[in-house]
């Protein structure tokens, strides 16, 4: 594989990653969005082996075979089984206004790519021009993190936001160095045993996973 | 201008007269099998048209001569963009002289006059047509400029000709942007040509109907006409697509030859789309109105972000 | 050698009592350890002291007067908050509050703590030093959810999120860092030693290092819990137990401020302009003044301290901002004193609570006479946290503010404001608590005597008097962090 497509291939899988964050951003089924969080999670492997190919970096192998059981299988298994267990299936997330949020998603790519132009033209590598939908992507989450009341979408939010940091650590060094990939990868996972703790607290304390109705710490009464 | 040229334009001008209800017939036919109902002929559209033609029109005592004059300009609107987009050859006449941005202007002109036809009358169900119809409009129209745009951004020009040849040469294949510029043309041409999810063409429930509400006054020829326009339209923006994303098969010179199987090439290329239409309407229920705003809303971010990754990642 | 048992011991104390559980001997191991881990921190400063800043473990390990004394504060105050905790937890256990399960899981995560902390300290890789600071904050989340209330609940899943977020900001920051920083030293972990680009920071392109300040600010500045990110904070630390609150607020603050000193002295190295200090100027004085009003709305007292908190961080903040000697200085001695003043005035805060099983301020009366321990305790630890003479504080911040006057005089007013404030504040709030009569619902307790009298010792002894050896120590800081 020449420099060329590889660099084609990297670009096409960064658009298919902004389109699946978009997704997660205007998807209300729950069910739904764990799909798509896995369904991003694979490409971004899939683009990690590429560049560990393309540039023989050996370790994003390893990154990239780690992206894969923990963000195509593992996680998605955990929340699958969370969700069956809470019985939240089939449940639907009420939001306002989606065209509003897509327009505020699309000036978040902008912004992206505003701050990061001047860091892409100072690399010389093949995956430079996909930092700033790295970016978009962690910003996207952290959107969705901010419009989402469902603690179980809230957490994925938080995921997509990793999965935008990996994406940026392989577009803007060929990835970080192994030992860091390993640490951030255990802290994701102890992350995502605490959350499955705290679905289960937040349901039998509040009786729904609505963080909404965590409104009890508040200031100035 | 060679008299080549200026013959493959006529032929290329009939070719969407003639065969537009075919296809229009082709669609219907497919759906009753995707539906396991037994179809109608092939050629029922043609009958319909005719039937319509050979009735008297029946006037309105109030209508004025933008209703009468209407349906005459829908059908040359759309005759006219058919003589823009290069169907059969990309070295048309009337090509230097017409890019996208104008095949909008003609398509808004068109709609423009069906929405005044439609308040004309005074009718409570013209009125109300009209009033959903420019609101798709006024949400498609900017969804249908930022892809084209998106198309005219990656080939660096705005005249369709032009576009079609660039992507001849293949500098243009797998890039995000025109993937997402494709998404967002599925996704408007349903919206433009009234289809489910955004309307339904076969139906005349009055909650729900859009385009049909407009023109539901109108009679013999004058219907048969604006029937006839939204069949080549609906054709047409199958072969827009085709030029703007998979133009392989258009002929690049004026020789006869080509431009006949470039013909072949369309008609199939034509009716292969015709089954994604199909599997898209058979898939999908049709959306409330309130809806619409949501899915247009994502026609204009997959264009808009095929602009982005334009800029981004190209 | 001093530094695999500084480390290791923690580490193999959340083993160990993890698996010994909630057995008499629990709250004992866990002092136990906590004790040696600060005898090891003592044994690494004197190593410090006589040879210099040294690297262990090929480069992995970095120590040098500025994390050596913060690792010394991190293993003493969790030292004496283990002996706070063995007391203040027992009554908790008694009042039905916490069950077995859950003081397994308490002692266990504490020692995870300590040991993320102190990682987060003595690490030389700026990447490692986000996987601890963000294991730190996994360790306590469910640790501040530990009483199962919803409101602990509630705080416990905003720290959780907002912190999230925060931190993941941070490690975009470090992205962009390693980026800078592969071009000059070249790929690897290398590339990412503190030590290695503080030697290169001169070659490191300014505008990516400038742009990934802004994110490591954002990122760290969530954690120390500057003013706008600090939302998380005051919930955080009122509705975990009082020991967590005490360690959250007298050694995580610290750290994550620590990270972005860090971070800036690269930066500046890099870009040889202000841009870092300004910013972080920036958020400390915001931090100082919607802290100090926020005071004022305060009911619950618990609350009331991470305000505080927030407060003091925003000093300190601002000081290191500010740049140059005395106000690094001051900055370095305000975060020792404050987070031994802090943590006593928690120990005090925690008992005056238990006796009247409130957190409110208004149900809260007659410590003197109740207990004058706990009430004298909260009475001096407010005195000194408000920045009174003699204590610690009062020199930091007089350092501080002398620095402000010299360098920034403009901004003095503001600071004077913020401070007089929150000095107003905090005293109209302390002393219907701890004057008055013995209200029916007091209920007479047993005391941790040691720690509280122990901090308040040392503060008053810091405000008097600055060791030799103290003062040569934070000078070698002032130097590194120039």
């Amino acid at each position: 594989m020449d420099l060329q497509t590889a660099a084609q291939i990297n670009s096409f899988l960064a658009a298919f990653v902004l389109l699946t964050a978009f997704g997660m951003l205007v998807q209300k089924r729950i069910y739904s969005l764990i799909h798509l969080f896995a369904w991003q999670g694979l490409l971004l492997s899939i683009n990690t082996a590429i560049v560990g190919y393309v540039a023989s970096k050996h370790h994003l192998y390893i990154s990239s075979i780690l992206t894969l059981s923990l963000k195509v299988f593992l996680l998605p298994y955990i929340l699958h089984v969370l969700i069956v267990r809470l019985r939240i299936r089939r449940e639907v997330e009420t939001l306002v206004n989606i065209p509003m949020l897509m327009l505020i998603g699309l000036a978040l790519v902008i912004f992206s790519y505003h701050l990061m132009a001047p860091v892409s033209e100072l690399s010389k590598l093949i995956t430079r021009s996909t930092l700033a939908v790295a970016l978009a992507t962690v910003m996207i989450g952290l959107l969705m993190m901010i419009t989402r009341k469902h603690a179980v979408t809230q957490i994925i939010g938080f995921l997509a936001m990793e999965n935008g940091l990996f994406f940026a650590a392989t577009s803007a060094t060929y990835g970080m160095p192994l030992v860091v990939e390993l640490g951030v990868a255990l802290d994701v996972l102890i992350a995502a045993f605490i959350f499955g703790i705290f679905f289960f607290h937040i349901h039998t304390t509040f009786d729904s996973l609505d963080v909404d109705q965590m409104a009890r710490l508040k200031e100035g009464d | 201008m060679t008299v080549n040229q200026i013959v493959m334009e006529c032929l290329q001008i009939a070719l969407l007269i003639a065969v537009a209800p075919l296809f229009v017939g082709w669609v219907r036919m497919l759906k009753c099998w995707a539906q396991s109902r037994s179809t109608a002929s092939l050629f029922q559209p043609y009958r319909d048209l005719l039937k319509l033609f050979s009735k008297d029109v029946i006037l309105a005592e109030n209508a004025s001569w933008i209703f009468r004059f209407t349906p005459y300009l829908v059908f040359g609107t759309v005759i006219l963009s058919g003589a823009v987009v290069p169907m059969l050859t990309t070295k048309l006449p009337l090509s230097p002289s017409a890019d996208v941005i104008v095949l909008v202007g003609l398509f808004a002109i068109a709609r423009f006059f069906t929405a005044l036809a439609g308040m004309d009358i005074g009718t409570a169900f013209g009125g109300m047509g009209s009033s959903r119809e420019m609101m798709v409009a006024s949400l498609a129209e900017p969804a249908m400029l930022m892809a084209i745009f998106t198309v005219s951004l990656v080939n660096q020009s705005t005249s369709l000709s032009h576009i079609a040849e660039v992507m001849y040469s293949g500098h243009a294949v797998l890039k995000p942007s025109l993937a997402f510029a494709f998404i967002a043309f599925i996704l408007i041409t349903l919206a433009e040509t009234g289809r489910i999810p955004v309307d339904n063409p076969s139906t005349h429930l009055e909650l729900t109907m859009l385009h049909e509400a407009m023109i539901l006054e109108y009679s013999g020829r004058h219907l048969a006409l604006i029937e006839w326009a939204g069949m080549m339209k609906l054709f047409l923006f199958m072969a827009l697509g085709s030029a703007l994303f998979v133009p392989w098969g258009i002929a690049r010179s004026d020789s006869l030859l080509m431009g006949l199987m470039a013909g072949v090439l369309l008609l199939l290329k034509v009716g292969a789309s015709g089954v994604v239409l199909v599997l898209i309407e058979t898939g999908l229920a049709k959306m409330r109105l309130f809806r619409l705003t949501e899915f247009l809303g994502s026609a204009f971010l997959m264009a808009t972000l095929g602009m982005l990754s334009f800029f981004i990642l190209e | 050698m001093i530094l695999l048992v500084l480390l290791g011991v923690p580490l193999a104390a959340a083993l160990l009592l993890a698996f010994v559980g909630d057995r008499k001997l629990a709250p004992e191991i866990n002092i136990l350890g906590s004790a040696a881990t600060c005898v090891a921190g003592f044994a690494l400063a004197l190593e410090v002291y006589e040879h210099g800043p040294m690297m262990a473990g090929g480069k992995f390990f970095f120590v040098d007067a500025f994390n050596v004394y913060l690792a010394v504060l991190t293993s003493f105050v969790s030292m004496t908050t283990a002996v706070f905790s063995r007391r203040y937890m027992r009554r908790e256990r008694e009042h039905g509050r916490v069950g077995q399960v859950r003081m397994r899981f308490y002692h266990a995560m504490y020692q995870l703590f300590i040991f993320a902390m102190l990682l987060c300290l003595l690490t030389n890789n700026i990447g490692v030093l986000w996987i601890a600071m963000e294991l730190a904050t996994l360790s306590t989340v469910l640790l501040v959810s530990l009483y199962r209330t919803p409101t602990a609940i509630e705080a416990a899943w905003k720290y959780f999120i907002l912190c999230g977020v925060g931190i993941s900001q941070a490690l975009f920051g470090t992205v962009l860092l390693y980026f800078a920083a592969e071009k000059v030293l070249g790929e690897g972990g290398d590339a990412l030693l503190w030590t290695n680009l503080n030697q290169v920071s001169g070659q490191l392109e300014p505008t990516v290092l400038s742009l990934a300040f802004v994110f490591l600010m954002v990122g760290y500045g969530t954690k120390v819990g500057l003013v706008p990110l600090h939302n998380w904070l005051p919930d955080a630390h009122s509705e975990g137990p009082t020991p967590i609150s005490a360690v959250l607020s007298g050694l995580l603050l610290n750290i994550a401020l620590y990270a972005l000193v860090r971070c800036k002295v690269l930066v500046d190295g890099s870009t040889h302009t202000h841009h870092a200090g300004n910013i972080m100027m920036g958020f400390g004085l915001l931090s100082i003044l919607v802290a100090a009003f926020s005071l004022l709305r305060q009911k619950d007292v618990k609350r009331m301290f991470s305000y505080s908190s927030i407060e003091h961080m925003g000093i300190a903040t601002f000081a290191f901002g500010l740049g140059g000697p005395i106000a690094t200085f001051g900055a370095l001695l305000h975060m020792l004193v404050h987070s031994l003043a802090k943590s006593a005035i928690f120990f005090t805060v925690g008992h005056a609570s238990q006796m009247h099983r409130t957190q409110e301020m208004d149900k809260i009366q007659g410590l003197f006479r109740g207990n004058p321990l706990v009430g004298w305790g909260l009475m001096f630890g407010v005195m000194a946290i408000v920045g009174m003479p003699p204590f610690g504080i009062f020199t930091s911040e007089f350092l501080i503010l002398t620095a402000t006057i010299k360098d920034a005089p403009l901004l003095t007013p503001f600071l004077l404001l913020g401070l007089g404030v929150a000095f107003a504040a905090l005293f109209r709030k302390v002393q219907p608590m701890v004057a008055g009569e013995i209200p029916s619902h007091q209920r007479p307790l047993k005391v941790a005597h040691f720690p509280v009298l122990l901090h308040m010792a040392l503060v008053l002894v810091l405000g008097l008097y600055l060791p030799d050896f103290l003062s040569q120590w934070f000078h070698t800081a002032v130097e590194l962090l120039k």
